[in-house]
């Protein structure tokens, strides 16, 4: 097939370009990469991306996902479905090992978004890997505003924002000393808007919470959470069944759903530019414990 | 602030549900000085332009009430970082989005103090236009010639001047003739024509010609700065430059489906190229011809400079990464000595005889900077010879001699193969921007 060259590439166009440029560079440049693929919409299509690149070989690069253990089983069903179909390998960092044989300890506020930093960081180390690529995109949020596209680590796996090297051009420097790694974010400079527009066009398949559903939430923090095993409702919180969809997926214990009836992509987008809320505003409790939180994850190695 | 208690009234003008986005991209890089205002500038261009959302504003409104601030600080929508709010400065170069009906925009916002040419550099390499930002009560500093003489050599094409804080001169249109006067003058002697650089009066506090049009600047007839930024002609890829790829990774599936499948992955650097164009493979100088481009989404019948493709060639020969497919006939020379100017970004200085690692295209090669012969003083415009070192932030030009040659482009005629970077071999700590064959601007 013979696809007609669009005069001037749109861009969705560019930013695709930029992100399979980006990947093959990690490629190119290191010995023992890995995608961070969680099952969300960001390191789908960050996976999505990465097929595309070195097609048609199959990707070089494991996956790896920190799991926090607050699942949703969508997405876990999501997960290994991926993993299957592409025949990839998929290694597992497990905050729940880690709380059971007290390594971690459980937060008093449930979260376990912020104890997935030591897994991830053992994980690193334990797998020798050099470049982590993430889906994270500097729209998200204030700090990650700041982050450049391959983004040092020290041995600690710490961000230092007053340090970070130089970014020149499309020439990305990935020389690191052993024990240092590169993460790598091929998404920065795509807007959620933009990811929307591209899992449309490119027809990506998504967990299906995602699209609005019937749930049984409860209302916390301004959010309608899932109860479960983790997330207890108290005597006094109401448990309704409404139409929600999730607008990011994390960890169960702090990833809100929105009211939405948005229950497929072109009403997904409709929804999303009409927003007046962040996407992490919206629906991540643990980003609204200070102004810094995100800043302060990163610093000691979170995503 | 504006007047309207809900700035989203027109935020569903876009229609993204088109999945082709026929708008423009433009990339652009704002810097200034300490308290020039810079990131209100910025915080007011997104928040005129409808792109901040109920919950970011409601943080900013927070955090200024905790300040004691009677209006909200909309700096605060882009200082991201704790010590950045508690400082009321900017550290380091965040990246903004925003658009409106007529185009995208990737901003690089880039602090003027510390490393303030490191930043600038990063902020500004991917540019096709620069905000620079005065005070209206000082005028051009130091920091804006800075400023403006690193944009010109890394061959920014259009240049904004912002003269802020116009209240504080009482709109003056005498003080504002006097410093864009000055500034025209000074970005003529670094090769800007007039018609690439455009002075604007605004005020970022109270959004006099940021968004909206001042009613206290009568005498100004020009854009506001959004006019500006949306209409200023955006140069296209250079579709007519001589055809450029540096190869990135070699496909070689080796699965049942695909046996003896051998593509060349890589972006377009510059120009295009289609099949049955012939081409040469550098540093080796040996001819094919381009048998496909391919893509996972299909063949195409012609790639563009910004596409990520994969290139078949006609004929089996030993390519891999780090070399450089190119148009034959327009080759760029093969050489491992060259001349360049360097901005250099290392905390310590350069010295001739410094033993370093030069990353070009997709190559790094190990190199030796054999002279040093001019350092630029940007205030005057003038140059320094033979200088004993290059110092952080400071621009001028080196000799280098490299361990294997490579296929350089002068840097003013094709920017992605005339560009590389200098690399720290001991820590891999990037050294400095370096531009083949680039005069230091000013020197005509």
């Amino acid at each position: 097939m013979t696809l007609a060259v669009p005069t001037r590439l749109d861009v969705l166009a560019r930013l695709e370009s930029e992100a399979i440029h980006i990947i093959r560079e990690v490629a190119g440049e290191f010995d023992r990469p890995v995608i961070l693929f969680s099952g969300g919409k960001d390191s789908t299509v960050l996976l999505h991306l990465a097929i595309k690149a070195f097609w048609p070989a199959p990707l070089p690069f494991p996956l790896l996902h920190v799991d926090t253990g607050h699942n949703f089983p969508e997405v876990i069903e999501f997960r290994d479905r991926t993993v299957a179909r592409y025949g990839l390998r998929l290694v597992v960092a497990s905050v729940q090992e880690y709380i059971d044989d007290g390594r971690l300890v459980e937060r008093s506020d449930g979260t376990r978004n912020p104890l997935q930093t030591v897994p991830l960081l053992d994980a690193i180390s334990a797998n020798r890997f050099d470049a982590v690529l993430g889906g994270g995109r500097r729209d998200e949020e204030r700090a990650r505003a700041k982050e450049r596209i391959f983004s040092l680590r020290n041995t600690f796996g710490q961000w230092e924002p007053r340090r970070q090297r130089p970014e020149l051009w499309d020439l990305y420097n990935g020389r690191h000393r052993p024990g240092e790694h590169v993460r790598v974010f091929p998404l920065s400079n795509w807007t959620e808007l933009d990811v929307w527009r591209y899992i449309a066009r490119e027809r990506i398949e998504l967990p299906s919470i995602y699209y609005a559903h019937r749930r049984r939430v409860v209302r916390r923090d301004g959010m309608w959470l899932t109860p479960g095993p983790w997330l207890v409702p108290a005597p006094d919180e109401e448990v309704v069944e409404l139409m929600v969809r999730f607008r990011t997926v994390g960890d169960g214990s702090c990833t809100g759903a929105v009211e939405s009836d948005a229950t497929d992509i072109e009403a997904v987008i409709a929804e999303v530019s009409a927003s007046r809320l962040t996407e992490r505003g919206a629906t991540r409790a643990d980003d609204r414990l200070s102004a810094a939180a995100m800043e302060d994850r990163k610093r000691e190695g979170y995503f | 602030m504006a007047a309207s208690d809900d700035p989203y009234d027109h935020r569903d003008l876009i229609d993204h549900r088109d999945l082709i986005d026929h708008r423009d991209l433009l990339r652009l890089a704002t810097a200034g000085s300490v308290d020039d205002g810079k990131s209100t500038l910025v915080g007011r261009l997104l928040y005129d332009t409808k792109s901040v959302l109920a919950d970011q504003l409601d943080d900013v409104r927070r955090a200024s009430v905790d300040k004691g601030l009677s209006t909200p600080d909309l700096s605060l929508l882009v200082d991201g970082l704790r010590s950045e709010r508690e400082q009321g400065i900017t550290i380091d170069v965040a990246y903004r989005y925003f658009a409106t009906p007529r185009r995208s925009f990737v901003l690089a916002d880039t602090p003027g103090h510390v490393q303030y040419t490191r930043n600038t550099v990063t902020g500004a390499s991917t540019a096709q236009l620069a905000v620079l930002l005065v005070d209206a009560r000082k005028g051009v500093v130091e920091q804006t010639r800075r400023h403006a003489a690193v944009v010109a050599l890394l061959g920014v094409p259009h240049l904004v001047l912002a003269v802020n804080k116009i209240d504080l001169v009482g709109y003056s249109e005498e003080t504002f003739t006097l410093i864009a006067k000055e500034f025209t003058t000074y970005v003529d002697g670094l090769g800007y024509r007039p018609d690439a650089v455009r002075v604007i009066p605004v005020s970022a506090l109270h959004g006099d010609n940021v968004v909206d049009r001042s009613e206290h600047t009568p005498w100004y007839t020009g854009p506001t700065l959004l006019e500006h930024l949306e209409t200023v002609p955006v140069e296209p890829e250079p579709h007519d430059m001589p055809f450029r790829f540096p190869v990135q990774y070699v496909i070689r599936p080796r699965t049942a489906e695909y046996p003896d499948y051998r593509g060349y992955a890589g972006r377009v650097a510059a120009g295009t190229v289609r099949p049955g164009d012939e081409v040469v493979v550098l540093p080796a100088g040996v001819r094919t011809t381009v048998a496909r481009i391919d893509t996972p989404d299909g063949e195409l019948d012609e790639a563009q400079a910004g596409q990520s493709v994969t290139l078949i060639l006609a004929d089996d020969i030993d390519i891999a990464r780090g070399d450089l497919v190119a148009a034959v006939g327009s080759a760029p020379t093969v050489t491992d000595e060259f001349d360049a100017t360097l901005a250099w970004l290392g905390d310590r200085p350069l010295h001739t005889g410094a033993r370093v690692l030069v990353k070009h295209g997709t190559r790094v090669t190990p190199a030796i900077v054999t002279g040093l012969s001019a350092r630029l003083d940007e205030q005057t415009l003038t140059v320094v010879p033979e200088p004993p070192s290059l110092s952080l932030n400071e621009i001028g030009q080196a000799s280098l001699r490299t361990a294997e040659p490579l296929p350089v482009d002068d840097y003013g005629h094709v920017r992605r193969t005339g560009a590389f970077l200098i690399i720290d071999p001991s820590d891999g700590a990037t050294l400095a921007a370096g531009m083949v064959g680039a005069r230091l601007p000013g020197l005509r």
